[in-house]
């Protein structure tokens, strides 16, 4: 990656005197991944997201003296499920160790995890790269290795009354960690797959990925270095609290590392959270001195066998990998080529469809039942109506209201010219502000219907070119493109009703030269 | 002397169905004889109030008609390592002094299923460490066998789980719990005149017996006979769902032959020469060799037999008992449960001052050691090849347990249990923690790392008047053959484990 062009944006480091020969950025991404399931990963409690403080906690989780741990199957199997979607190799026996560190919200005094045998290796992941204003490529990143292990507590620290508090809800839930290989250049690249990540882990439902409630947690290892030489010293950057946020964390501390040596500066390992509202990376003051975890094998777990024989079934002590091949769901980049085959899409459209999960089952479920519509109209509207409407608000298409149904009515509306486009999209907002409406209601409400009856537009017309009279002279001296401001008169005095494709023909014909 | 106490615990069950006698009684008895010996020092907390109230229960089943079985109303003492749901479970340490279990451990719970009457909890070095029951908050155990409890000549009753030897042994109760990790039963059996059983790692659940050694530990049963032991392990055993180290396959419970019906002509039994140790007393050898040449002369083949490794073993063992205490012991910080010391200037003063306070030194110097061999720099040079040459031990056993050649195949294994009869405490005091427990696991800890049951067993008095002991080893889950042949020695030797001199001084 070159960076001769930095965008100069205010809270960027200014790059005035970056060297002449090329730097190269590494980029390498740790991903915590909470495992959807009811219960915890060596205790039955449960998992519920917001729970009353310390009220998810069984005896093991608080380690009460003389519990012990119990494996939870069903987080293997989305463990198991996780990394053959993947690419992963299983393996057969897996391990379990206790890696050691004092923290109040740690009560074992160890967190329990796979060190030196991991449930999975050697995996990959293949993901479209989406850059603003960019082409879209497609990378790939290894995955090194997919572990399990449990998550710590909370703590809470009262500022005000000087004390920290501890909320046990978190400690023992289940997590997958992902280790991939520093295989990336970019903050895009790392977003990119992060997205991607949480498709697929959305489709196995073995994740909620709700980065907001610390379902899905990234840390990003980043090192520049000159071309040809040695990876440089990498910093580790935590705290990344949104997608977005990954792109903007990791492009900030390129940059940062790449003004630093700009500068005579060098880079030090070190640990750096993502302060979101100041969009930049700050070093943390503790963890300077390194922590040997002193890992052991945790004794209270005995190894974890999966059977790993084709056509095997799961018994109630050996989970089969092959069994549970068989549940993996179509994955996304499968969706995106079946779309490109099934409805002729080109890649962009495609990709755009299947990383917005609701859109891709809006345009199946309106395929499906509007099939004279031809898939470029419902596309279109879906990625540059209802889509764009929804980042103009810094809306998650998620998160919007508007239901198939009305959507269908809408386009179907606008398939039969009883709307035109403009009427369509005040309908995308009007719904959205009223959830509770009918888009049949609405159109009669707010007088939306197109109009279309020749005597109303040769009035409208009529108008216009009295309106218009300087535009009208232009046109009809041979500037062709003089109409535009006729016919954008006709949409103005027609509050934009009027059905455009009539209005132009009806101009066209009115302001034809009489002569021969 | 109560007259009861010399019966078995089927005999006790059986007058408690035929109205001779009643589980209340016996529990009252109980209770009085505790506080009659508590010079002892063998329970650190009686619950009169839980006992008295499972003993009514008991009575009411008996009255009804509806016992639960071979254990009801049987009185039972628990070593303070247990959790027990809503009593005191304090590991003899004054880290624990105030933590109440909200739980019972899975030996606990299935003792209370079974009708036991639970006496209370026993003493024992504080968190199972050491081998002599001197180590604890609550003061040392005396041994019974003591030529004299109130001088300074008194003898110990072996550890850790000395309170509940010495528990069995002055008739305070029918049996006991222990736990064994390189010899906590066995050892204090052995000195006590008590059968100590160490069964198959993994038959017993470990749920609710705060670890010393995870890979180590197992649930050990005191009994004043070979049957009695069996009473108890047969409701205790058995797969557990909340130890995922517990053996899966149903358990069935163990019927003894009766002796008539013994059979010792197919046994095959090994003498291990490497148990031929230093230190091993010239009354515990001829103890040793007295009994195999009983063995054989019933019929047993007696043969000597090679562990190679069980010199290496008391090192091994060493080096993992501090790396998993290091580990297991980093939960105590007083933050959920345990001591808080009142330094809060910062969240790491408090866990340092929390443990000083709530730490003896012993258990401090394995925490200590144990990280230092756990240091990335050392996992490989200590840890991880301590547990290779582990795996060498326990492939000794196999070999021996079973090897394709049957002249080579033996059934049992006759160790001694302790190199010598109980030493005085003032003896025993001075050495370290460390060494002493270098001499007195020696031949106790090897069954430990190789997982296999084992059990001690008193065999005659000594000049001094004191028990000595042997112990018998085998294969994994071979307790049925393990205690038939245990018992068939019990039967020849008739050791009265209740005939001390000091139950003669305290009746006379």
């Amino acid at each position: 990656m070159h960076y001769t062009i930095i965008r100069g944006l205010a809270t960027q480091p200014k790059l005035a005197n970056v060297p002449k020969r090329k730097w190269k950025s590494v980029v390498g991404l740790e991903v915590h991944a909470q495992i959807a399931s009811a219960s915890k990963l060596f205790s039955g409690s449960g998992t519920s997201f917001g729970a009353p403080l310390n009220s998810s906690v069984a005896y093991f989780d608080a380690s009460i003296p003389g519990t012990l741990p119990v494996l939870n199957r069903k987080c293997v199997e989305s463990g198991i499920k996780t990394s053959l979607a993947l690419g992963c190799r299983v393996n057969e026996v897996s391990m379990f160790d206790r890696k050691h560190y004092f923290y109040a919200d740690l009560p074992n005094g160890y967190q329990i995890t796979q060190q030196r045998a991991a449930l999975a290796n050697d995996g990959k992941m293949t993901f479209p790269v989406i850059t603003p204003g960019k082409k879209v490529y497609y990378k790939t990143a290894k995955l090194l290795q997919l572990q399990l292990e449990q998550d710590s507590g909370k703590s809470l620290h009262d500022d005000y009354l000087k004390r920290s508090l501890v909320d046990l809800n978190r400690a023992g839930l289940p997590l997958m960690e992902l280790v991939f290989a520093p295989d990336l250049e970019t903050g895009e690249e790392a977003a990119s797959l992060v997205k991607e990540l949480m498709l697929i882990l959305r489709r196995l439902q073995t994740c909620s990925c709700k980065m907001e409630e610390g379902a899905l947690r990234v840390d990003a290892n980043i090192s520049i270095h000159q071309e040809g030489d040695p990876l440089g010293v990498r910093t580790e950057v935590k705290n990344i609290g949104s997608v977005r946020s990954i792109s903007q964390a990791i492009t900030y501390e390129i940059n940062r590392q790449l003004e630093t040596v700009a500068n005579g500066g060098v880079i030090t390992n070190e640990t750096r959270n993502w302060d979101a509202e100041n969009r930049r990376t700050v070093a943390m003051r503790d963890k300077e001195v390194l922590q040997d975890y002193r890992f052991m094998p945790e004794p209270n777990l005995p190894p974890l066998h999966v059977n790993l024989r084709p056509g095997s079934k799961s018994t109630e002590d050996l989970l089969s990998v092959a069994a549970l091949s068989e549940e993996i769901p179509e994955l996304p980049e499968d969706t995106r080529q079946r779309l490109m085959e099934q409805y002729n899409l080109n890649a962009e459209t495609a990709i755009i469809l299947v990383n917005e999960p609701i859109l891709l089952e809006h345009f199946t479920s309106i395929s499906r039942s509007l099939t004279e519509l031809p898939k470029k109209v419902i596309y279109n509207f879906l990625i540059n109506d209802l889509l764009t409407y929804c980042n103009k608000l810094n809306l998650d298409v998620e998160d919007c209201s508007i239901r198939a149904d009305d959507l269908k009515d809408i386009l179907q509306n606008l398939h039969t010219e009883q709307i035109n486009l403009q009427a369509a999209r005040q309908l995308i907002e009007l719904l959205h502000k009223n959830p509770k409406a009918k888009s049949s209601e609405l159109i009669e409400l707010h007088n939306l219907q197109q109009i279309c009856s020749p005597e109303e537009i040769e009035i409208l017309c009529q108008q216009a070119i009295t309106n218009q009279a300087k535009a009208v002279q232009q046109y009809q001296k041979g500037k062709a493109k003089a109409l535009f401001a006729i016919v954008g008169e006709v949409a103005k005095l027609s509050s934009q009703k009027a059905n455009m494709k009539l209005v132009v023909q009806c101009l066209e014909k009115m302001l034809k030269p009489t002569k021969k | 002397m109560r007259r009861h106490l010399q019966w078995s615990i089927k005999q006790l069950t059986g007058s408690y169905a035929d109205g001779q006698l009643s589980p209340r009684r016996v529990t009252e008895h109980a209770l009085e004889d505790a506080l009659r010996w508590k010079t002892l020092n063998a329970f650190v907390r009686l619950t009169p109030e839980q006992a008295l109230q499972q003993a009514q229960d008991s009575e009411n089943r008996y009255q009804q008609g509806q016992s639960k079985g071979e254990l009801d109303g049987v009185t039972i003492a628990i070593k303070d390592n247990f959790c027990t749901k809503d009593v005191h479970t304090t590991c003899a340490s004054r880290m624990l002094q105030d933590f109440v279990p909200p739980y019972d451990a899975t030996v606990c719970s299935r003792l209370k299923q079974a009708g036991a009457v639970i006496l209370g909890k026993t003493n024992m070095d504080q968190f199972a460490m050491g081998a002599g029951t001197v180590d604890s908050l609550y003061g040392p155990t005396k041994n019974i066998w003591s030529e004299d409890l109130d001088q300074d000549h008194w003898r110990i009753a072996g550890g850790s789980s000395g309170g509940s030897a010495s528990a069995v042994a002055a008739g305070l109760c029918y049996a006991a719990i222990g736990s064994d990790t390189g010899g906590s039963t066995r050892n204090p059996a052995s000195y006590c005149g008590v059968v100590g059983l160490k069964p198959t790692y993994g038959l017993v659940s470990r749920h609710g017996l705060i670890p010393l050694v995870n890979s180590m530990d197992v649930p050990g049963i005191f009994g004043r006979s070979v049957s009695d032991c069996v009473s108890v392990l047969n409701a205790v055993a058995g797969p557990d769902q909340l130890d995922s180290t517990t053996v899966r396959q149903p358990f069935t419970m163990l019927k003894l032959p009766e002796i008539g019906q013994i059979d010792l002509s197919t046994v095959r039994i090994g003498i291990p020469k490497e148990y031929h140790c230093h230190g091993l007393s010239a009354e515990v050898l001829e103890t040793w060799s007295k009994v195999a040449d009983l063995l054989e002369c019933s019929g047993a083949s007696v043969r000597q037999v090679s562990l190679p490794n069980t010199a290496a073993s008391i090192f091994v063992y060493s080096i993992l008992n501090q790396c998993e205490v290091a580990s297991n012991m980093a939960r105590y910080d007083g933050i959920e449960y345990g001591h808080r010391a009142s330094d809060e200037r910062s969240t790491e003063q408090l866990y340092a001052l929390s443990r000083a306070e709530g730490f003896n030194e012993v258990v401090k110097t394995r925490i200590l050691t144990g990280n230092f061999l756990l240091l990335r720099k050392n996992y490989d040079h200590y840890f991880e090849k301590a547990l290779r040459v582990r795996r060498l031990i326990a492939e000794d056993f196999v070999k021996v347990f079973e090897s394709s050649d049957k002249e080579e195949r033996v059934d049992i294994l006759l160790t001694p249990t302790t190199l010598t009869e109980a030493p005085l405490y003032k003896d025993f005091a001075s050495l370290t923690n460390r060494d002493q427990c270098a001499v007195q696991d020696f031949c106790t800890q090897p069954a430990n790392m190789a997982g296999i049951p084992a059990v001690s067993i008193p065999i005659r008095l000594s000049r001094a008047g004191l028990p000595l002991s042997l112990q018998l080893m085998t294969n994994s889950l071979n307790e049925q053959l393990l205690l038939t042949v245990a018992r068939w020695i019990e039967d020849q030797v008739g050791f009265d484990s209740l005939e001390h001199s000091q139950e003669h001084k305290a009746s006379s």
